[in-house]
């Protein structure tokens, strides 16, 4: 349950670009067709699989306060957290180069649809986003830490597609000249996001006693106004 | 410009404008909107960025051609990631609160996409002064960008502006808020930070009809 509820979390509520815009830079870049956003959306949800978990290894064997106990009771104390951006982006950058390199050995054609679009990733802002609200959020386990990076892959891929299939469309309509482009992008997107926001309440009825305190705090205000405050809320505390 | 060749002083005033980083260089947008709901987030950001950029784009020029050019990603990126995590302790040590708001889009300046865009593009090329003026030209037409959409959406969405209540006290129905002016709470929210910057472009591509895109 646990499992699903992440899942769906990280796709809809949660979602890298409508949420807490990242990987906007390749999202505006790459979204003029939808047979590269396909290619560049599918090279995301691989390399957030892999990348996410492996960071959550080093989080917790290696970066947090404390985690160096396994090799013994001197490093109890050891605090390397401020060292996580560097090893993540480096874990990220390898990550990509090694997916490179295997991927172009097995499978030629494979290679030939994601091969552009992987070293465009080391420095797409979703990959390392996922990586450090992973650990700012405090995913407990490896498992978890998986399917949290294979959702937020999702969900970055869902939002491509979407924004790509309408750049398509767009072309044939008649928008104001300054506005073409990169403007009307923008505005589309942003009017994606709100529309992504009424995902917010989907949610709220969990089944553990636990959540269901939570519940009835949040379906007590059950007009409108009230559920876009706790959204607005919910904003802040991601930020 | 006395100190500054015309050709150098070109290179800091054309990302303000005609070549800005944001609108139409179409970098660093990522980590830009998510912080800009208070105009003093947005400062913090601006000058973080052009720190880190300005410094970087200086490193990286010295080491240009010691770098193999196979392995160049990695080696920007540790150099940015080294500069990143400065300036998380430097906000961590001064300025506690602001570096709690900021959360990990601190970190997400190493993926900023300026920082390896001008690293590429520019600093791979250039000497280590020319790249330095470069840098900070970038981060402070991205700072620009972030401080206006900042002010707006801090001065609409909650009638402050750096936490001074310009426009009065909406408890105590003061200023503006006495003829029934109210905050636009929506302003607040992520996706107007969008719909904000979709304005900007718009406004600068009606004034340079030069920058228009076909499609």
């Amino acid at each position: 349950m646990e499992y699903i509820e992440l899942f769906f979390k990280s796709i809809f509520i949660d979602n890298m670009v409508f949420a807490t815009f990242l990987g906007m830079c390749s999202f505006l870049a790459v979204s003029k067709k939808v047979a590269t956003a396909v290619g560049l959306g599918a090279a995301v949800i691989f390399v957030m699989l892999i990348t996410v978990p492996l960071n959550w290894l080093l989080d917790h064997y290696l970066l947090q306060p404390g985690a160096l106990v396994w090799l013994g009771q001197d490093y109890a104390d050891y605090d390397l957290s401020f060292l996580s951006f560097i090893m993540f982006i480096a874990t990220i950058a390898t990550m990509v180069q090694l997916v490179e390199i295997v991927v172009e050995k097995f499978s030629p054609s494979l290679y030939n649809s994601l091969g552009i679009f992987l070293p465009l990733i080391a420095v797409n802002c979703a990959i390392l986003g996922g990586s450090l609200f992973m650990q700012s959020r405090e995913i407990p386990t490896l498992g978890l830490a998986t399917v949290y990076g294979v959702s937020s892959g999702i969900g970055w891929f869902l939002a491509i597609l979407a924004i790509a299939a309408i750049r398509e469309k767009i072309r044939y309509s008649n928008v104001p000249p300054a506005l073409r482009g990169l403007g009307i992008t923008f505005i589309i997107t942003g009017l994606m996001a709100i529309g992504f926001m009424s995902f917010g309440g989907m949610l709220t009825g969990g089944d553990d006693a636990k959540k269901e305190t939570k519940t009835v705090k949040v379906e007590e205000p059950a007009n409108k106004d009230k559920v876009k405050k706790q959204l607005a809320n919910n904003t802040e505390i991601i930020k | 410009m006395g100190l500054l060749s015309k050709k150098d002083g070109k290179l800091i005033l054309d990302p303000l404008t005609d070549n800005n980083p944001i609108t139409i260089q179409v970098l660093g947008i990522c980590s830009a909107l998510a912080i800009t709901a208070q105009l003093k987030a947005s400062i913090v950001m601006a000058i973080s960025v052009t720190a880190v950029v300005a410094i970087g784009n200086l490193i990286i020029s010295l080491m240009r051609n010691i770098i193999p050019s196979k392995i160049r990603i990695i080696v920007q990126l540790v150099v940015v990631a080294a500069l990143v995590i400065v300036v998380d302790l430097v906000l961590k040590a001064f300025s506690y609160e602001l570096s709690k708001t900021l959360s990990v889009f601190v970190g997400l300046i190493i993926t900023n996409c300026i920082i390896m865009g001008r690293f590429e593009a520019f600093a791979l090329a250039n000497g280590p002064w020319r790249s330095f003026l470069d840098g900070i030209g970038n981060g402070a037409g991205y700072g620009l960008i972030l401080i206006i959409v900042g002010f707006f959406r801090e001065l609409l969405g909650s009638g402050t502006l750096l936490g001074f209540k310009v426009l009065g006290d909406p408890i105590e129905k003061t200023g503006l808020y006495a003829i029934g002016y109210e905050n636009n709470g929506f302003m607040l929210l992520s996706p107007m930070a969008l719909i904000v910057l979709g304005i900007i472009i718009w406004i600068q591509r009606s004034r340079n009809k030069a920058l228009i895109e076909d499609h």
